[in-house]
């Protein structure tokens, strides 16, 4: 059984863009109409956050937006009902990014169910590395959920190869040192990891953090990068525009739209 | 990782991939560096030195008279810079030195980590950082101004409950970012896995000398000892010697307004779950979000625990109470003035159960209490809530 996710990048005749978004950000009813709004602008494969409180990988943009979903009420049962309304609607591959601890407390299994269930296609857990990957992996395996499991510049060639032979759907490289948020530069040890582990893995690769200008997409996609994922930059739309949501979802719509042109 | 991550369930190295590699360079330092003999002596020359260990082990002739049983403190309030934290602080700040890192991050809740982390960074020649919650810097002005005379910044953290809890989440996205030239010199018990470990051995000093003295005044073991845990590196390091034997053993979380209102008291009422890189008791929603925690002390408002700690609660090898903000007060006060020793609020609470143990024991039965730490920091903060009319 392949999932959305795998037959997006096997059919691919460009590199993927991955948009992301905060679930629940601004409250539930903008996030799903921002959902679809970055859907029709014509993101390849759209990523929810799951909000949790302590999010040590992201930077004050995401940490924001977290914070105004959790505050508007956002929680793992919302998540599903959100992913299960977008999915009545679109079958553009979803991906949930999240930290464990919501994972574990619904249980490890269950989350996975549940994430499939609604028409989740892939989880990604930010503090979840190599070593207690494991019990997350065979579960999205059993759910039939791809798991996928991050790289960086540190990675060693050892670690590189027990991550490749665990992970499904993609590869999540971290393109930067350091937490979410846009940089606008290009990262020449990212650049070496991507064509590193292309010699070694036939997983799609796709960088994320710190990634919003045409630039980087280039010089990622030249060393032969399957997508690339923007969070940040998109995010950072949302909370600019609090209260106004038409201008919103139209600021959101157009950054996802210039980003597609930029990745022919 | 080589060694073991985890204490039954708990523990274990929940961080992001980009972290893991720096995390393999320390457990790597831990097994290798800090067993030989030259870090050993560079050991033993800044604890005896200049830290000035062994610290006594108090008789407390008052306290032991008014509780009923023969009392002893262990002055961890009498280590330079007036609390416990300086062990684990110059242990790591050697081997971050010997591993060739050049700066050094910490974070901070009572301020005594991380004046404990400037001091060792002064000592060493290292370049000292320390993140600390905006609530904190309120509450624990002196500290804040030490830090900054030691030579080391400051930086106020202003996300979340703007306390320990979030101080660490900065420090290790600092860390993140800055992984190749930088240490991020936790300052208890917890953290992913080599932390739990590598502080507690740090701490262990505490415990061996314990035993030592102990055997010395009274020729045989304790039958119960005290201490706090917010983290609970104090604890460990006092336990850790006498856990294959027959003393009794207890920890004070910090039970704030009491439990059915705000506390810190996370192996008495949280659950386990995933915070800072371990697997935990915590203090959290149905839904796996991080609840703020509350404590007087600014040393144990902290909604985890170290995973050894978890691992000791369920295995009910240590039994662990919550003492409130109003009875930790109450024991600041009453040792001040039974003994003329003006405790930490983090220490106060250790006093305060060991008072209620107390009850329970005969007149000839030996109970020692870690005093953890020094309370001029408090004396400010005790004043304001009324504390000096009592």
């Amino acid at each position: 059984m392949t999932t959305r996710i795998v037959r997006a990048f096997s059919a691919r005749t460009r590199p993927l863009l991955v948009a992301c978004l905060v679930a629940g950000d601004p409250d539930y009813g903008e996030s799903l109409a921002m959902m679809r709004e970055v859907d029709r602008a014509g993101a390849d494969i759209i990523e929810v956050v799951m909000p949790f409180s302590d999010p040590v990988a992201d930077g004050p943009v995401m940490q924001q937006a977290i914070q105004r979903a959790l505050s508007a009420g956002m929680n793992t049962d919302s998540l599903f009902s959100l992913i299960r309304d977008f999915r009545a609607e679109s079958e553009t591959p979803l991906v949930v990014l999240t930290y464990a601890n919501p994972v574990v407390q619904r249980g490890i299994g269950a989350f996975y169910r549940d994430a499939g269930g609604a028409g989740g296609d892939g989880v990604a857990v930010a503090d979840v590395p190599l070593e207690e990957a494991d019990s997350f992996c065979r579960a999205a395996r059993k759910a039939g959920v791809d798991p996928i499991l991050f790289v960086s510049q540190t990675t060693s060639m050892e670690r590189l190869k027990g991550i490749t032979a665990k992970a499904g759907g993609f590869l999540y490289l971290v393109a930067a040192l350091g937490v979410t948020g846009m940089r606008g530069e290009v990262d020449p040890a990212t650049i070496g990891c991507i064509r590193k582990i292309k010699e070694m893995s036939s997983l799609p690769v796709v960088p994320g953090f710190g990634i919003s200008s045409p630039g980087q997409v280039q010089a990622y996609s030249r060393a032969g990068a399957d997508g690339i994922i923007v969070g940040s930059a998109i995010v950072r739309e949302v909370g600019d525009r609090l209260g106004r949501p038409g201008e919103m979802r139209a600021a959101v719509g157009e950054m996802v739209r210039s980003l597609v042109a930029g990745m022919a | 990782m080589i060694e073991s991550t985890r204490f039954g369930d708990y523990g274990g190295c929940f961080v992001p991939e980009t972290l893991m590699a720096a995390l393999e360079e320390l457990e790597e330092g831990f097994r290798t560096i800090v067993p030989g003999a030259s870090f050993q002596q560079e050991m033993h020359y800044y604890l005896h030195e200049y830290a000035g260990r062994e610290t006594p082990l108090t008789f407390c002739r008052n306290l032991s008279r008014d509780l009923g049983c023969r009392v002893y403190l262990k002055r961890e309030d009498l280590l330079h810079s007036g609390a416990h934290k300086l062990n684990n602080a110059l242990g790591q700040a050697l081997l971050a030195k010997c591993m060739g890192k050049r700066r050094i991050i910490a974070e901070t809740g009572a301020g005594q980590h991380g004046v404990a982390t400037a001091i060792a960074g002064a000592a060493l020649g290292m370049k000292v950082e320390v993140y600390m919650g905006e609530e904190d810097i309120g509450r624990q002005a002196l500290n804040v101004a030490r830090m900054r005379m030691l030579g080391a910044s400051v930086l106020p953290v202003e996300s979340g409950s703007r306390t320990l809890k979030d101080a660490i989440n900065e420090a290790l996205r600092d860390w993140v970012a800055n992984v190749r030239d930088t240490h991020y010199l936790i300052g208890s018990v917890v953290g992913p896995h080599p932390f739990p470990t590598l502080v507690r051995d740090f701490q262990t000093v505490i415990g061996r000398e314990t035993r030592v003295q102990v055997l010395e005044k009274e020729g045989r073991l304790p039958d119960a000892i005290v201490a706090c845990v917010g983290g609970g590196s104090n604890a460990i390091g006092i336990f850790t010697p006498f856990l294959d034997d027959g003393t009794l053993l207890f920890g004070a979380e910090a039970g704030g307004e009491g439990l059915e209102g705000r506390h810190g008291a996370t192996l008495c009422r949280g659950r386990p779950g995933v915070l800072h890189g371990t697997y935990t008791y915590l203090i959290q929603d149905a839904f796996g979000q991080i609840l703020e925690s509350h404590s007087v002390s600014a040393g144990l408002d902290y909604p985890g625990v170290g995973p050894e700690h978890s691992f000791l609660r369920d295995k009910g090898r240590v039994t662990y109470r919550a003492v409130t903000d109003d009875e930790a007060l109450d024991s600041f006060l009453y040792l001040s003035r039974t003994e003329g020793i003006i405790p930490a609020l983090e220490s106060a609470h250790a006093v305060s159960l060991a008072r209620r143990i107390a009850q329970d024991l005969e007149k000839d039965d030996v109970l020692v209490v870690n005093l953890s730490g020094r309370g001029d920091k408090d004396v400010a903060q005790v004043a304001a809530l009324g504390g000096d009319s009592l």
